[in-house]
């Protein structure tokens, strides 16, 4: 089995020679970590287009994560929304999101980068259970940080991190959430640069970041490929729908497709209460450009360039930024983004469990809550990306979680 | 080594100072908003030779929890680089040592670089620490505008980085290098260990073969005479911040002149 997606890029939207999508992205890192991301940025493409490394990979894709993942047809789903609509099953993988493509891509990077403790931030928490996982697959010390605010709304996965044995540490600054918890996890690499590696989440970061895990996570569309082609003849859909945190799960589904024009790319960002209502996280409408975490993207802020806190009912979505390439897509028109509310991203979900018997993510729910919108044809053929499922989520579906005061 | 040509408050300290040098960071609009200006005058009262003054920002990555917390706290009572530049418009009639200002790309670029530079010039800003603008993009896209305001660049190293980068990074630097104590963000407690001296060696060596030109002051968990005067033995100066702003915190606006000395006097 071979793993071609590691090693091609798309031409007009692909990361540049000096590591950025346009105007977006870069390395603007402190000083203190300049060694370590120069580092990565020189030997990553060589080790990830080693054949050693890409058996290794595509091995443990196969035999521990689970992939591939299905592409199944969702009738009842289709007959409501009169249109052909396929969920992309990254649920089914192993910890039950797509997080794992990447930390297990990256866990393998940093073995061979002779490094000896792993911190990671996570929102949801499901990129802290899947790099705590991959962390007891290899024996290596794992660090998590998350928000006091997500510690409390996403209890079972700091239970399943520690059950890992990786520690968690609350980040209790700021907003109490995803960026500062990546706040923490940088602080933590600049006091500890020799033996750490630091593995992101996200497409976000700084450069070679946000190149990195979109090939890591590139597997997906180039399954959807495959299997589009088994099931309906062709190899690309008319739409492809993601949510968008930094955007991982969407770069992933969208990878091959990017520079195939008849494929619309839709990405659905977390309007919180609403865009405007001052409990938001929909990045692309209130943002600007700015810096954040070691990338030129858009990003949510004050006049004075002070970052705003975020809010979105889910955790994996509450983060002020988009990775550079998302920044990019917005800019250059490629994809079209819209925002999702809580309220339509909680119904959509149910909605899913009792037409499907699917429990999704609330990330995940807030692509599902645009089929409704899409005016997608009969004949059409949308590719829907089940980012992760909702197990975490159980206690806010059922209400049982408390709104954080604001 | 950045040459800034005319008159600059750096140089002449550099050039007429020869004992230790002590900057001072203190975090603009902290304990209070209005405190910026009166935190400066009893840094000079005291006998400080330069002083940074920090921009707060929202995400601070380089800084610890007392440099945070400061941060949040005068953004909470409403500071904004607009706001700092008007509080400084007069202070060049009652301060006259280097200030330095010190913070993070995302409010600059968001005031405009140029913009930023000019106000610099017009309040009497002597040089900028960006720690998060690579030297890389400074050079492509900030340095003639600095230039042209006669503003130094002030950049980092640390012990990570190599003799060759150290060049370059010297090459671009001006008024300054700061050499960062050790791996870890601001608050730490210096630790004279076999590493440190490995390190201090290592940049005064450097600094003989010329491939330092600049002068070095040393920062990051400097925080009382001894590790003061430590750091000092290895370079031209050092820098104190986080004990600094631990010690302001709290004070009301009339203990500020007397607290200042009792910190600074601790030092000599
Ligand atoms: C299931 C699921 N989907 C989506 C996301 C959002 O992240 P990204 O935009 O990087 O895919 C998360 C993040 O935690 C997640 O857990």
């Amino acid at each position: 089995m071979t793993t071609p997606s590691l090693t091609t890029a798309s031409t007009h939207y692909g990361v540049s020679e000096s590591g950025y999508y346009g105007d977006f992205g870069g390395a603007f890192v402190p000083e203190m970590l300049y060694p370590n991301v120069e580092h990565l940025r020189s030997v990553y493409l060589d080790i990830i287009g080693e054949s050693s490394f890409q058996a290794e990979f595509a091995a443990l894709l196969r035999d521990y994560v689970g992939r591939p993942t299905p592409l199944y047809f969702a009738q009842r789903l289709s007959d409501f929304y009169k249109t052909r609509i396929y969920l992309k099953r990254e649920d089914l993988n192993h910890t039950g999101a797509h997080k794992i493509n990447n930390t297990l891509g990256q866990i393998l990077l940093a073995k061979r980068l002779g490094k000896k403790r792993i911190i990671a931030e996570t929102g949801a928490g499901q990129h802290g259970v899947a790099t705590a996982t991959v962390c007891a697959l290899m024996g290596l010390e794992c660090v998590v940080y998350m928000g006091a605010v997500d510690i409390e709304r996403q209890k079972p996965n700091v239970e399943r991190m520690k059950l890992l044995g990786a520690s968690v540490v609350a980040a209790k600054s700021g907003s109490q959430t995803l960026k500062d918890a990546t706040n923490e996890a940088m602080r933590d690499w600049i006091t500890n640069p020799d033996n750490t590696h630091y593995i992101i989440g996200s497409v976000v970061g700084p450069h070679p970041y946000p190149d990195m895990v979109a090939r890591f996570q590139s597997v997906i569309s180039e399954e959807i490929m495959r299997q589009l082609e088994e099931k309906e003849g062709r190899t690309y859909p008319d739409y492809v729908l993601a949510c968008v945190g930094g955007g991982s799960n969407a770069v992933g589904a969208f990878y091959h497709f990017l520079d195939d024009a008849r494929v619309r790319l839709v990405a659905l960002e977390a309007a919180g209460k609403g865009v405007d209502s001052g409990f938001s996280a929909a990045t692309t409408a209130l943002g600007k450009p700015g810096v954040l975490h070691g990338s030129r993207t858009f990003l949510m802020q004050t006049p004075d360039g002070q970052v705003v806190e975020p809010f979105s009912i889910s955790a994996g979505l509450d983060y002020p930024g988009i990775g550079p390439i998302h920044a990019h897509l917005f800019s250059a028109g490629r994809a079209e983004f819209h925002a999702v509310t809580d309220d339509e991203a909680m119904q959509a979900g149910k909605f899913l469990a009792r037409t499907e018997g699917i429990i999704p993510a609330l990330e995940t729910a807030h692509a599902l809550a645009y089929l409704e919108k899409l005016g997608a044809k009969p004949d059409e053929i949308v590719v829907v990306n089940l980012s992760g499922r909702g197990d975490k989520d159980l206690q806010t579906y059922i209400g049982g979680v408390q709104e954080r005061p604001h | 080594m950045t040459t800034i040509h005319v008159h600059n408050r750096i140089n002449t300290l550099f050039a007429e100072k020869k004992s230790p040098i002590l900057s001072v960071y203190c975090t603009a609009g902290f304990p209070h908003l209005e405190d910026t200006v009166p935190v400066l005058e009893a840094l000079q009262d005291s006998g400080v030779d330069m002083v940074e003054i920090g921009m707060p920002f929202s995400d601070p990555i380089a800084d610890g929890q007392i440099i945070q917390e400061s941060s949040t706290q005068a953004l909470l009572s409403g500071m904004t680089t607009e706001l700092l530049f008007a509080q400084l418009g007069n202070v060049r009639s009652r301060v006259q040592m280097p200030l330095v200002l010190m913070g993070y790309v995302n409010p600059v670029l968001q005031y405009g670089i140029e913009r930023f530079a000019a106000s610099c010039a017009e309040v009497g800003i002597d040089g900028v620490i960006l720690p998060d603008l690579p030297m890389e993009v400074f050079v492509k896209e900030w340095q003639p505008i600095f230039q042209r305001y006669n503003l130094h660049h002030i950049l980092l190293v640390t012990p990570q980085t190599s003799d060759a980068r150290i060049a370059m990074l010297d090459e671009v630097s001006s008024g300054f290098l700061y050499a960062v104590s050790s791996a870890g963000t601001t608050g730490g407690a210096l630790s004279m260990d076999d590493a440190r001296t490995t390190y201090f060696e290592r940049l005064q060596r450097l600094r003989r073969e010329k491939k330092i030109a600049n002068h070095i002051m040393i920062g990051f968990g400097i925080h009382d005479k001894a590790s003061f005067d430590a750091a000092c033995e290895y370079a031209d100066g050092a820098i104190i911040g986080s004990a600094f702003v631990k010690a302001l915190s709290g004070t009301s606006p009339e203990q500020i002149q007397s607290k200042v000395q009792g910190f600074i006097s601790g030092l000599r």
